[in-house]
């Protein structure tokens, strides 16, 4: 019988999660793929908790936090894909390798 | 005291009426003909909630909400400052033409949920309620810094921030989650013990062996998301550009106000949550995890980087940003002491800061609003073109934030650098003096620009509103009075430094 899924398991799926998330932020160019790639960093820390909360000692603590980030996650999210199309309308481009307007 | 959700309420009324008003002034924008009334009541609205926390200071003491949010000296210290940025930013929009046409209702309720989202950081004593306040601050933020419609450079502003905030809160979300699992708790009080369990030895059922690297690891994440907050290298990079971008008094509220929160939401996670005290004015980083050392290196980076790029900054907004960031590195100083005297010299100086960059701010707001420029040929002979008192009052507020006596300033970095040199920190002490002297470089050329340049020959001439005057007015006296009698601000800070633990 293969070993059974331990804590372990689900703190190296969070861990993976976080380091893809901030390869794709730091990777994309195109706005809504930053924005996507925030949210998977959102959620491996909402795996993290979610196995800490079972396996560990806090207990339902962390599942609480973790419908709480989800409920920000969508807020984030919103405001934004608002943020984004404002900005598409006036420009008609979502790379954030052409926003220079600010710098120095 | 430790009191449930119903018995709390009577103690949390400046933020119910907080929250009263974000709603209210969301509704009344429906019916209002006279859009003005708004703005006045959003003003009215945070001149009370300021005076109700005043009221608090001095009574009981004790955790609301089940362990949520702490009542005590230090966050009726910090509510009372972010009460009055709140009513800065208020005073500053009624007197900007950029706000005139926005919606003024949605506007002012932003504004207030910023400030009662500041209040709950400076109070909260649970990583749940901790991280909400943090994102609530945040959230609302990326809003109002793109709140002006048609810009360009707002909407630009808006995205960086959020893009930015988002990854340093995730990064906290993290770390708190590693912080929760070792812990097995999410209250700070929780925390602190089995933090100190560690130091001790005893490993507590839920701390596994090893643990030091992941607290490590845990605490430079929560770092990532605080260090955003409060413009810290390396977590610094959206300040300039969002400073530059935001509407004026949205950028003055971002520099004293989330910047004093996030202060105070640093200091409650890393001293009493996870340092130990030892009840003589010291304290113990917990578990040998040496975060201390750290942060010295991140002050000096912070305030050095700050300092050197304002040198060529010729965007007055941009620059201020610039020196915000090098005045994080300065609070820095007093964290890393590990002791109260530093704290004391951090809220201090938090105090000061408040009164002189909200005077710049508010200067630089009466030149944008008289000649559309904030750039410094916009206060080029100021002084000979009929601003002679608000250039007066600039030259307070830039040689205060240099740091020069008899400004309230000095005093404020006097107190700041005697912290650091009673634990012998010298290194950090010779940085922190040589980044003074480059700052006066940068301050001073704006005061020579006042003063020492003529006005173009078809300048227009300067006429002092009188709304804003009034603040940079009060301002400025408060920075000359600070400076030679500073003692009550001292003590009120001496005596809010009281964490309230259960």
């Amino acid at each position: 019988m293969p070993e059974a899924l331990g804590l372990q398991h689900f703190l190296l799926v969070g861990a993976a999660l976080f380091c893809m998330g901030l390869y794709c932020v730091l990777t994309r160019r195109n706005a809504i793929g930053i924005l996507m790639g925030v949210e998977l960093v959102l959620n491996a820390a909402n795996v993290n908790y979610i196995a800490f909360s079972r396996y560990g000692v806090g207990g339902v603590d962390g599942q609480v936090f973790s419908i709480f980030v989800i409920m920000l996650a969508a807020a984030e999210a919103a405001i934004g894909l608002a943020i984004v199309l404002g900005i598409y309308r006036r420009s008609g481009s979502i790379d954030v390798s052409q926003m220079t307007s600010l710098r120095g | 005291m430790n009191l449930s959700n119903i018995q709390s309420l009577p103690f949390s009324l400046p933020e119910a009426l907080l929250a009263v008003g974000v709603v209210g002034l969301f509704l009344l924008e429906l019916v209002v003909k006279r859009k003005a009334v708004l703005g006045e009541l959003a003003l009215v609205i945070t001149a009370a909630v300021t005076c109700l926390v005043a009221m608090q200071s001095g009574g009981q003491q004790g955790l609301l909400f089940s362990g949520m949010v702490a009542l005590d000296g230090f966050s009726i210290f910090f509510k009372l400052l972010l009460g009055l940025a709140g009513f800065g930013a208020v005073w500053m929009s009624l007197g900007s033409n950029e706000m005139r046409d926005e919606h003024p209702g949605e506007y002012y309720a932003l504004l207030l949920s910023v400030t009662l989202g500041m209040f709950y950081m400076a109070s909260a004593t649970n990583m749940l309620m901790a991280y909400l306040a943090l994102e609530f601050v945040s959230q609302v933020s990326y809003v109002l810094t793109g709140f002006i419609r048609g810009s360009r450079r707002g909407a630009e502003a808006a995205l960086k921030y959020l893009v930015y905030g988002g990854v340093a809160s995730g990064a906290m979300l993290y770390g708190m989650s590693l912080v929760y699992g070792l812990a097995g708790s999410l209250d700070y009080a929780a925390i602190s013990q089995v933090m100190a369990g560690l130091g001790s030895g005893g490993v507590d059922g839920a701390v596994v062996a090893g643990a030091q690297p992941v607290i490590y690891l845990a605490l430079v994440l929560v770092l990532a998301g605080v260090g955003y907050k409060i413009a810290m290298v390396p977590f610094h990079m959206w300040s300039p550009d969002v400073y530059e971008g935001a509407p004026l008094p949205v950028t003055a509220l971002l520099s004293v106000g989330s910047k004093a929160a996030g202060f105070a939401m640093m200091i409650r996670f890393f001293y009493p949550a996870v340092s130990a005290y030892d009840g003589d004015g010291n304290w113990l980083t917990a578990a040998g995890v040496d975060w201390q050392s750290l942060l010295v290196v991140a002050s000096m980076v912070t305030m050095t980087l700050g300092n050197v790029a304002a040198l060529r900054q010729d965007n007055i907004k941009r620059l201020l940003a610039y020196s915000s960031i090098a005045h994080a590195g300065y609070m820095l100083m007093g964290f890393v002491v590990m002791a109260d005297d530093g704290l004391q010299a951090m809220m201090f100086y938090m105090v000061v800061y408040y009164i002189m960059n909200l005077g710049a701010f508010t200067v630089l707001l009466m030149v944008l609003n008289q000649s559309g420029r904030e750039d410094i040929e916009g206060f080029k002979g100021l002084a000979w073109r009929g601003g002679a008192l608000p250039a007066a009052a600039m030259l307070i507020f830039m040689l205060s934030l240099a740091g020069l006596p008899p400004f309230a300033g000095f005093i404020g970095k006097f107190y700041l650098f005697a912290a650091i040199i009673r634990q012998e920190m010298w290194v950090l002490a010779v940085v922190g003096g040589l980044n003074s002297v480059v700052s006066l470089y940068y301050y001073a050329r704006i005061v020579r620009s006042m003063y020492l340049d003529q006005p173009a020959e078809d300048a227009p001439g300067f006429v002092a509103d009188r709304h804003n005057g009034v603040l940079v007015g009060v301002l400025a006296v408060a920075t000359l009075v600070f400076g030679v009698w500073w003692r009550p601000v001292v003590a009120l800070a001496d005596r809010s430094l009281s964490f309230f633990t259960g």
